[in-house]
């Protein structure tokens, strides 16, 4: 019984530290595809350089963690806003093949600028000394860091659920994925709204990347190595929807923990059933976008 | 048929001229695999860097008149495709009398039938598969197996207290050859081991492994990863979770505390026990003159083993150079290679077993410690002298 229960209480742990890493990173990937019917397949390297610049200025610069995290979440909005403005926006509701063809000559070329930037080893990422080392809550032991992780994503979870629902921002954006057309017709400037929220879903990535760069180690493979688990996240959740992931996000998190827990060798071929069953049990996702 | 008696005659000729080479020539060209991109590239540059140093500083006791040119091929990291295809390359297109390297087994594997067929001795300087010398009369080693490396390890912890041990390994060959090399050191002490677990070798987050691990609290922990950017990730990991704090003793081999990402690591490893062939910090004379050269030649880089094997194993093929004057037959190039002995290397004494071609060495226990100038480093407090591959003897060829 102790021995369960102990085991719950890790599984749970680490399970839910890795899904607030998952979905800070997916849920740009949703709205862009539910918003803009964009399948970015080059989503992935906008986490991979927020964990650069996290890594870089903090040992290069000597910036501390936050502000390190801060700049590149910055930088990588920054970086989305113009790509939205002078590729992705040709890309909006046009040819399946062209959006693929595009996004993944994007995966290719952050890639190799990575790989030319920082060179191809996995970066060493120290977390900050206040956060370093172990915290003990009820005579248990829990890394400092991941308790952090898990604080830090269920806030920001909260602050994007609440900006969507309350602000007249969110409403725009919630209008525009329900019918763009009428969202236009009242007036919505979705053009500067996609932009908003193409760097807004960027940005978020970055803020994944760099805070989960303890748990996905940022390398040039990166964009690659974990799209699966990104576009996983989207697909289960409903493409488009903002909680979907979420949910989506907790299930895979938790699922792969538990696989890792018990049946380490074979754990990655039960979550590519799992997620093969969830499909085809509700094949537009766990909630799908109207 | 007049064409075909003429291409007979050419392609008879080439073939003379291939194997003919080594009567003549004087420049002795060595082809060297190994991994020189990609995330697994570190232990293969650190090899480049040892067997470069020992062929620039040695070059002036070549016999007079003959060369030495090193044609350097990057296999990319576990690519035997690639390693088989640049060692078929070397062999036909530039004639090489030696290749070298090979960090991966997958890789050394592939290059053997090929050594066989162009009768090329194949110096291995790395890849740790215990069956990889049987593969080829040609294929000679001087690194070490993972059995030969954690057997030892085994023995000692079972002696030492810490006989009820938990193993956790990469589930790729090396990390089985460690696990089962571990056991049967531990059980042949009169150790048990109260469970084993493999874990991917490409795992992004070994978090949730090893607090399954704390979660049983074993008394001692056997760890295995590939030595390189996976020795931190795994230190800091174990760090993260507090497993030492919940009173869990680590052991491992020389990879998870390889030298050279030990400053990468902070004061996570201090008093970390394992087993190995080679530490930086040893005070043998041939070690510090070894070090200082490298420091030198690479300022701000540390020799690991990998660097050291790459050393010894450019000072076998310098040995073949020497004796022969630089004229020699492939037979009698393995025959030197395999009769090889040496009391100065840099890891101590060392010598090849004729009969299996492998390497015979010092097994040193160690522990991590604080060095007066602040870095941390292996130091060694007890060896296993001399140990041969055990997989070999317990596996005898049939």
């Amino acid at each position: 019984m102790h021995q369960a229960l102990s085991a719950a209480i890790s599984i749970g742990f680490f399970g839910l530290a890795y899904a607030m890493v998952l979905y800070l990173i997916s849920v740009g990937l949703s709205v862009t595809l539910g918003l803009m019917g964009v399948v970015n397949l080059a989503h992935g390297a906008f986490a991979m350089f927020g964990g650069y610049a996290v890594t870089e200025l903090m040992a290069r610069a000597g910036l501390p963690f936050w502000a390190a995290l801060i700049a590149g979440v910055v930088l990588v909005a920054a970086g989305g806003a113009v790509l939205e403005r002078v590729l992705y926006r040709r890309l909006y509701g046009g040819d399946e093949l062209d959006q693929v063809l595009l996004t993944i000559g994007l995966v290719f070329m952050s890639l190799a600028a990575a790989r030319f930037g920082f060179g191809t080893l996995d970066q060493v990422f120290h977390p900050p000394p206040a956060l370093a080392g172990t915290i003990t809550i009820a005579g248990r032991s829990f890394p400092t860091y991941r308790s952090f992780l898990i604080l830090s994503g269920a806030a920001l979870v909260a602050l994007l659920w609440l900006g969507l629902d309350r602000t007249r921002f969110g409403a725009m954006l919630r209008a525009a994925v329900d019918n763009p057309r009428m969202a236009e017709a009242v007036g919505i400037d979705t053009g500067r709204l996609f932009a908003v929220s193409f760097a807004l879903g960027s940005g978020l990535a970055a803020l994944g990347g760099g805070l989960g760069a303890e748990i996905l180690p940022i390398s040039p493979a990166y964009p690659v190595q974990y799209l699966v688990d990104f576009l996983t996240v989207v697909a289960v959740g409903g493409a488009g929807s903002i909680r979907g992931p979420f949910l989506a996000a907790l299930l895979l998190g938790i699922s792969q923990t538990a696989f890792l827990y018990f049946w380490p060798a074979s754990g990655s071929f039960f979550i590519d059933a799992l997620t093969l069953g969830l499909l085809m049990w509700r094949p537009r996702g766990l909630v799908p976008a109207a | 048929m007049r064409r075909f008696a003429i291409l007979l005659a050419a392609a008879g000729a080439a073939l003379g001229l291939t194997f003919a080479a080594p009567a003549w020539a004087k420049t002795i060209r060595i082809g060297i695999i190994t991994t020189y991109s990609g995330p697994l590239a570190p232990p293969g540059i650190s090899m480049d860097r040892g067997l470069t140093l020992y062929a620039k500083l040695h070059a002036k006791d070549l016999p007079k008149g003959v060369k030495v040119r090193i044609i350097r091929r990057d296999d990319t990291g576990i690519a035997p495709a690639t390693a088989k295809r640049l060692a078929q390359e070397l062999v036909t297109r530039d004639h090489v009398q030696f290749l070298a390297g090979s960090v991966y087994s997958p890789d050394a594997l592939a290059i053997a039938p090929l050594a066989t067929e162009a009768k090329v001795p194949f110096v291995v300087m790395n890849a740790a598969a215990a069956d990889l010398v049987r593969k080829s009369p040609y294929v000679v080693r001087d690194s070490f197996t993972l059995w030969q490396v954690a057997m030892p390890m085994g023995e000692w912890a079972a002696k030492h207290g810490m006989g009820d041990a938990y193993t956790a390994v990469s589930d790729y060959a090396p990390g089985w050859d460690a696990e089962g090399g571990f056991i049967a050191g531990i059980k042949a002490a009169g150790g048990k081991i109260v469970g084993s677990v493999r874990f991917p070798l490409n795992n992004p987050d070994f978090a949730p492994v090893l607090q399954r691990i704390k979660d049983l609290h074993p008394h001692t922990l056997f760890i295995f990863v590939p030595g390189g950017p996976q020795s931190t990730q795994m230190m800091k990991t174990f760090n993260a979770l507090g497993l030492a704090k919940a009173g869990i003793h680590l052991v491992t081999t020389q990879d998870l505390v390889i030298d050279s990402e030990l400053p990468k690591m902070g004061n996570i490893p201090l008093g970390v026990v394992s087993s190995g062939t080679y530490q930086e910090a040893s005070k043998r004379p041939a070690n510090r003159a070894f070090v200082a050269a490298f420091q030198k030649a690479y300022p701000g880089s540390i020799p690991d083993f990998p660097a050291m094997q790459g050393w010894d194993g450019m000072a076998m093929i310098f040995r073949v150079i020497r004796q022969t004057g630089g004229t020699f037959a492939p037979a009698q190039a393995m025959a030197i290679l395999s009769h090889y002995s040496t009391t100065n290397s840099p890891r101590g004494p060392f010598h090849i077993d004729p009969a299996t071609r492998d390497v015979v060495e010092n097994v040193y226990i160690r522990r991590v410690e604080k060095l007066k100038n602040g870095q941390l480093a292996n130091v060694r407090f007890d060896t296993f002298p001399m140990v041969s591959d055990p997989w070999a003897k317990m596996h005898p060829q049939k």
